[in-house]
């Protein structure tokens, strides 16, 4: 682990960060006292788990646009298929608790019905399976889709518009009740995971240690490719495409890669996020959501792994923040950052901390 | 080796070159071959080494005839017939358009003659390979612009081109072995950069990034090497340096440069082709090739 | 089309009693005469009479005269107390009933002559017997009206009438129709008589001449004709069966026929808005390789400009909309002018930063758009001359909206080619789409031509929404789904190749439209999607591919 963090300040930070936040932050929702100032309420640590996930999927789509220059504008929907694999689980595990009482379909299939389940929900009443399609639809999604994209070539804004054309449908798809996904109201009303209630704190405070984890290992991993040779080439096709392929690489196979692991990461992030959460709708695949986490990434600094994350979270706060006292503020204030972080801070905060070091040493040197 | 790799999938694109030239247009990708009946038992039939592939009845390691490459009815190349020797410094002359960038887009697989047979060695078909494999190969090209990656170090950017197996999983397991390091340290030595190894390749100067470009090809282990416009924007200096690693090369690779500077071209070469409008005009030693009516005419006269 | 409508209003209104009373010429006021005497005739408590004077009223031939029988038939011909006038009086409250008392006017003259109590009038009573002889002389005098169209109006209502003894009046009617719409709607009526005829030769010529008839009486009759359940009804004889269901069967196929014309026209017109929409995107794209995610938000600014435009001009509906064309071409022109020189041109060479913030400009443009007119959709209304539909033949109708729409893109397509192709500007634009460096060099200052062509490909979003307000729903979300689909045409197009982009979104448009009833809306945009996906396997540079040299860079 320290080798991959040579010379990573901001790593080392963020998996400081995250090693206090799972001690204390449990600790201070579950053992102080509700009236003390250092209580955390269950509202916070809903939120700052919300914020780990969008994290999660901000490092994700930086491994794939800061490293690789592809720009995706579809991860919302690796992120929210990961979620819709956690939430049929999640519906699974409701049993006979549901509203009309069916010992085996969710309440939504009783009332569109239906008299048995889907084939594609078999297995979702076991963690493992429920755990493995969390990884394998999106992956396979993202390596069919990815397979089609990069062996045409088609890169660049190509790339990105048909992403955003992918995450269009897939939301117009899972909008219909016929899919069988719930239609418009998605999948909610959650019990249990694993036998444990989801409106417990210590529940919660046990998805939040898991989320913090969950986003250290997806760091590491991330930082684990792009410090290996396979990073290099990365960063080198990212700069010179037909460069790379003229000495021997297969651009496209590589692209192929670090996508598919990307969306796999995505989809692990949704998963985290539903049983905190508590809903997964079909609004998850709004293109909208998508190109807001291009932005957390550009803002944080994209290329750096921990810049992502901490723009996931600062631009994120400044959300939760706005959205309730200025709603009508947020729309602008979110596309005034596209336009000035695109404009004044290609390399977002990380890049404006860098030169400020820089700046800081020239003048040490001087 | 990833050589072997590559030409295990090619098996089925060896062909005679006596073959006519009238054949059916090659496919775009070398993959879909894979339907044909034919190379059904691909795995079956025995790897070809590179020496065997390359064995040199005639001698001659590139082999260009008839190809005709037209952009919307413009020929960029008019039924081209080139022949380049093993071992040999050669010197692609000509004005511009005269279609020297599109012979390099059809050796390297870049461009699709509409008709014509472009041969690697004597069976390799260069018109049903890709571009990877044809780099794979060993046909190695440097670009007129000098192409690094400027955000790696020169060490890193022959780490990157050195002959490796270049497949996603094993280049994430890589580590660099002693000898390979030795290998980059002694190409950089040959390049003259050894002192810039860890200095990012953005930063080096015009000429050495040329170099390193060239440091590149070689890190390949190629058997020919495409060079465009090496010393354009060189200083003088750096053009001497640059003829002496050209001339050095020559011999243990087969080098085609294009060239636009003469003194550049008489102070390396050996054998000069003319090509004027997608056709050889005149082919022969420096000195022959410059006192021949027809060049002056198109080429040197409008120099000199 | 309004013009015809006014046309027809203005017969209407000649044919009027009330514009005859205007008149007083020596001739009109004989025949006044001769109306009012006859009317007076009606006057009597003899059935028998009552029938004469009928006849004899008919006979006359005048408007008046079918006013009053019908008046007669309807119950509403009463004698004034008093006076024993004839005249028509209708209910003063429908739902009060008789109570409430009548109001009422001259039977000849038209004349307002007040209300009066349940007892100020008596009804001038009729039999089944008169009623149904007077049903008969109505039809006929309606049949011989001056008006083609209140002749087909008559022959219908004689048809629904289902009475067979008007069958002959019809028959005298198809002697002397010269009208072939008329005719046609006679026959028709005649048919459904014959289909109900007792006797079975009669039945079988009946069935042989529906053949392609669309009329939906027809097809009921037929229908019931061919059914061999008797429970539905009887049982016909095996030749009448066979016979109706091969006239079912020829009907159908015209009927598929017609469907598929129309759905034609339905996905050329959804192609139209695809194409007036993508068309801008395509050139910016073309000429600057960068892709300005704010055009869907360009698009809705011509909506709304559409919409204030309209707001401004009450009074002139009809033609604010032909003002609203220039309008939204400007407001959209200049605002994507602002965005090159605020936004884009800081970004060239970096297609994906520019993407990202254009993005954010178009974030922007929808909250603005949302806060000064509101989140709720706004309602533009459609001028006269756009609304109803034209019909082609009997069965196959096109919205006038849509045949406008449709009219309109092959227009701003038209004024696009002539612009890239006979000026200067064009020149420009079309020398630096191919080669940029080179088009500098020719000294064509490539900033102006950036900001020009940038301005043009959104001053044609903005002129895409005027259209687009005659379609859907003015709001701010109008323009999101739009940039995806243009992109799609765009890509499937050719980059930069006005053709392709017209010849894409046509042909998206329609296959959309052929999906949609089989596969359902969404799924038939997700099969689009994915054939484009797998399209662009096969020709990466769509369509129409630029070639050569330049597109390899």
């Amino acid at each position: 682990m320290a080798r991959l963090l040579n010379h990573e300040r901001g790593g080392w930070i963020l998996l400081a960060v995250l090693a206090v936040l799972a001690v204390v932050v449990p600790v201070a929702n579950l053992a102080v006292p509700a009236d003390s100032v250092f209580h955390v309420s269950t509202y916070t640590v809903t939120l700052l788990g919300k914020y780990l996930c969008y994290a999660m999927l901000a490092v994700a789509l930086d491994l794939v646009w800061g490293y690789c220059g592809i720009l995706s504008l579809g991860h919302g929907a690796f992120f929210a298929l990961g979620g819709y694999a956690m939430g049929m689980y999640l519906m699974r595990q409701i049993g006979d608790r549901g509203v009309y009482g069916h010992p085996e379909l969710p309440d939504f299939m009783v009332f569109l019905n239906w008299d048995a389940l889907p084939w594609y929900w078999y297995g979702f009443d076991q963690f493992w399976f429920a755990m493995l399609m969390v990884a394998l639809v999106p992956g396979l999604l993202a390596f069919v889709f990815g397979w089609l994209a990069f062996r045409s070539r088609v890169t660049g804004v190509y790339l990105s518009i048909m992403t955003q054309a992918l995450t269009y449908a897939l939301m117009l798809a899972f909008f219909r009740n016929e899919m069988g996904f719930g239609g418009n109201n998605g999948l909610t009303d959650f019990k249990d995971i694993l036998g444990a209630n989801l409106q417990a704190d210590s529940t919660r405070a046990v998805l939040f240690v898991v989320t913090a984890l969950a986003l250290a290992l997806a760091y590491l991993f991330c930082r684990l490719v792009v410090t290996s040779k396979l990073g290099r080439v990365m960063t080198a096709m990212r700069d010179a495409e037909d460069r790379t392929r003229f000495i021997g690489y297969r651009v496209e196979r590589f692209q192929l890669a670090v996508f598919t692991a990307s969306a796999v990461l995505a989809g692990i992030a949704g998963a985290l996020y539903v049983p905190q959460v508590g809903i997964i709708n079909p609004s998850e695949f709004q293109p909208l959501n998508s190109i807001e986490l291009v932005v957390w990434v550009a803002v944080g600094g994209r290329g750096t792994l921990y810049g992502a994350a901490l723009g996931a979270g600062v631009v994120n706060y400044a959300k939760t923040v706005l959205t309730g006292t200025l709603p009508e503020v947020w729309l602008f204030a979110l596309g005034a950052l596209f336009v000035l972080v695109t404009l004044a801070l290609p390399k977002g905060i990380v890049g404006l901390w860098r030169r400020r070091q820089q700046s800081r040493r020239n003048l040490a040197h001087a | 080796m990833a050589f072997g790799d590559v030409a295990s999938s090619l098996a089925g694109t060896l062909r005679m070159p006596d073959e006519p030239a009238t054949r059916p247009p090659p496919r775009p990708r070398a993959r879909w071959q894979m339907l044909e009946r034919d190379r059904v038992w691909d795995f079956l039939i025995e790897k070809p080494t590179r020496d065997e592939l390359l064995a040199a009845d005639h001698g001659y390691i590139l082999y260009l005839e008839d190809v005709t490459v037209s952009f919307d009815g413009f020929k960029a190349l008019d039924a081209l017939t080139l022949y380049v020797d093993i071992g040999e410094l050669r010197c692609v002359i000509g004005p511009n358009g005269a279609g020297k960038t599109t012979m390099m887009d059809v050796i390297t697989g870049k461009t699709r003659p509409d008709i014509g047979a472009a041969f690697y060695g004597q069976r390799l078909d260069l018109t049903r390979l890709s571009e990877p494999e044809i780099a794979a190969l060993g046909i190695g090209r440097k670009f007129q612009k000098p192409t690094v990656f400027e955000n790696h170090t020169a060490f890193e950017n022959l780490e990157l081109a050195m002959s490796a197996d270049k497949r996603v999983w094993p280049t994430l397991k890589a580590r660099l072995k002693g000898d390979e390091r030795d290998r980059i340290d002694a190409t950089l030595a040959t390049i003259g950069l050894i002192e810039h190894g860890d200095q990012r390749a953005g930063t080096l100067s015009h000429g050495q990034k040329q170099w390193l470009e060239i440091g590149m090809l070689l890190m390949q282990n190629p058997l020919v090497l495409l060079v465009d416009e090496p010393v354009a924007g060189m200083t003088r200096r750096e053009s001497e340096l640059t003829a002496e690693l050209l001339t050095r090369l020559a011999g243990d690779h087969s080098v085609i440069v294009v060239e636009h500077d003469m003194d550049f071209v008489r102070s390396i070469a050996r054998r000069v082709t003319v090509l004027h409008e997608g056709r050889v005009l005149c082919e022969g030693p420096f000195d022959a090739v410059q006192d021949d009516e027809r060049v002056r005419e198109v080429y040197l006269g409008v120099d000199a | 089309m309004g013009a015809r409508r006014l046309f027809s209003a203005w017969r209407f209104l000649i044919a009027t009693p009330l514009f005859l009373l205007a008149p007083t010429t020596v001739a009109l006021a004989a025949e006044d005469a001769v109306v009012q005497a006859a009317v007076d005739a009606l006057n009597t408590r003899s059935f028998d009479d009552k029938r004469i004077a009928a006849t004899e009223l008919a006979a006359i031939d005048d408007p008046r005269a079918a006013v009053v029988l019908e008046a007669l038939l309807a119950g509403e011909l009463f004698t004034e107390r008093g006076s024993g006038r004839l005249v028509i009086a209708t209910l003063v409250d429908e739902a009060a009933g008789p109570r409430a008392g009548y109001a009422l006017r001259d039977a000849v003259t038209d004349e307002d002559l007040g209300e009066t109590g349940r007892r100020g009038a008596r009804r001038v009573t009729v039999n089944n017997a008169l009623r149904r002889y007077l049903r008969g002389l109505v039809a006929g005098m309606r049949l011989r009206d001056a008006d083609p169209g209140n002749r087909i109006a008559a022959v219908r209502a004689v048809a629904d009438a289902a009475d067979p003894d008007l069958g002959s009046l019809l028959r005298e009617r198809l002697v002397v129709e010269t009208e072939s719409d008329v005719r046609d709607a006679i026959v028709t009526a005649l048919t459904v008589f014959d289909l109900d005829s007792a006797d079975e030769a009669t039945r079988l010529a009946a069935i042989a001449a529906s053949h392609g008839n669309l009329d939906g009486t027809v097809r009921m009759k037929l229908t019931a004709l061919a059914s061999d359940d008797p429970d539905a009804g009887p049982v016909h004889s095996e030749a009448v069966r066979t016979a109706a269901k091969d006239a079912l069967a020829g009907i159908e196929r015209t009927v598929a026929r017609f469907q598929t014309v129309e759905t034609i026209l339905f996905g050329l017109s959804l192609g139209s808005i695809l194409v007036l929409a993508a068309i801008g995107l395509s050139i910016t794209f073309g000429v600057m390789g960068v892709i300005n995610m704010a055009h869907g938000e360009l698009i809705m600014l011509g909506a709304y400009t559409t919409y204030v435009v309209q707001t401004l001009m009450p009074g002139a509906l009809e033609y604010s909309i032909i003002v609203a064309i220039p309008a939204a071409f400007v407001v959209s022109g200049l605002v994507g002018i602002a965005i090159e020189r605020g936004v884009i041109r800081f970004l060239y060479g970096r297609p994906l930063e520019t993407l990202l913030a254009t993005f954010g400009v178009s974030l922007i443009l929808q909250q603005a758009v949302r806060s000064i007119f509101s989140p709720l959709n706004r309602a533009v209304a459609t001028p006269e001359w756009m609304s109803g539909s034209w019909e082609i033949v009997s069965g196959l109708s096109f919205t006038y909206n849509r045949l406008y729409t449709l009219i309109f893109a092959g227009l701003v397509f038209m004024a696009l080619l002539v612009i890239l192709q006979r000026t200067r500007l064009g020149l420009e634009v079309r020398a630096t789409m191919q080669n940029r460096s080179m088009a500098r060099a020719m000294g064509i200052k490539s900033a102006r031509v950036d900001a020009l062509t940038f301005g043009l490909g959104a001053g044609i979003a903005g002129v895409a929404g005027v259209a687009l307000s005659q379609l859907t729903n003015v709001g701010p979300n109008l323009g999101q789904g739009y940039i995806v689909d243009s992109f799609l045409v765009v890509v499937f197009g050719g980059v930069g190749n006005l053709w392709g982009t017209l010849v894409a979104g046509l042909s998206l448009g329609v296959v959309n439209k052929f999906l949609e009833p089989v596969t359902g809306a969404v799924v038939a945009k997700i099969i689009v999607l994915v054939f484009i996906i797998l399209f662009i396997q096969k020709r990466p540079r769509g369509l129409f591919p630029q070639k050569g040299r330049a597109a390899e860079a």
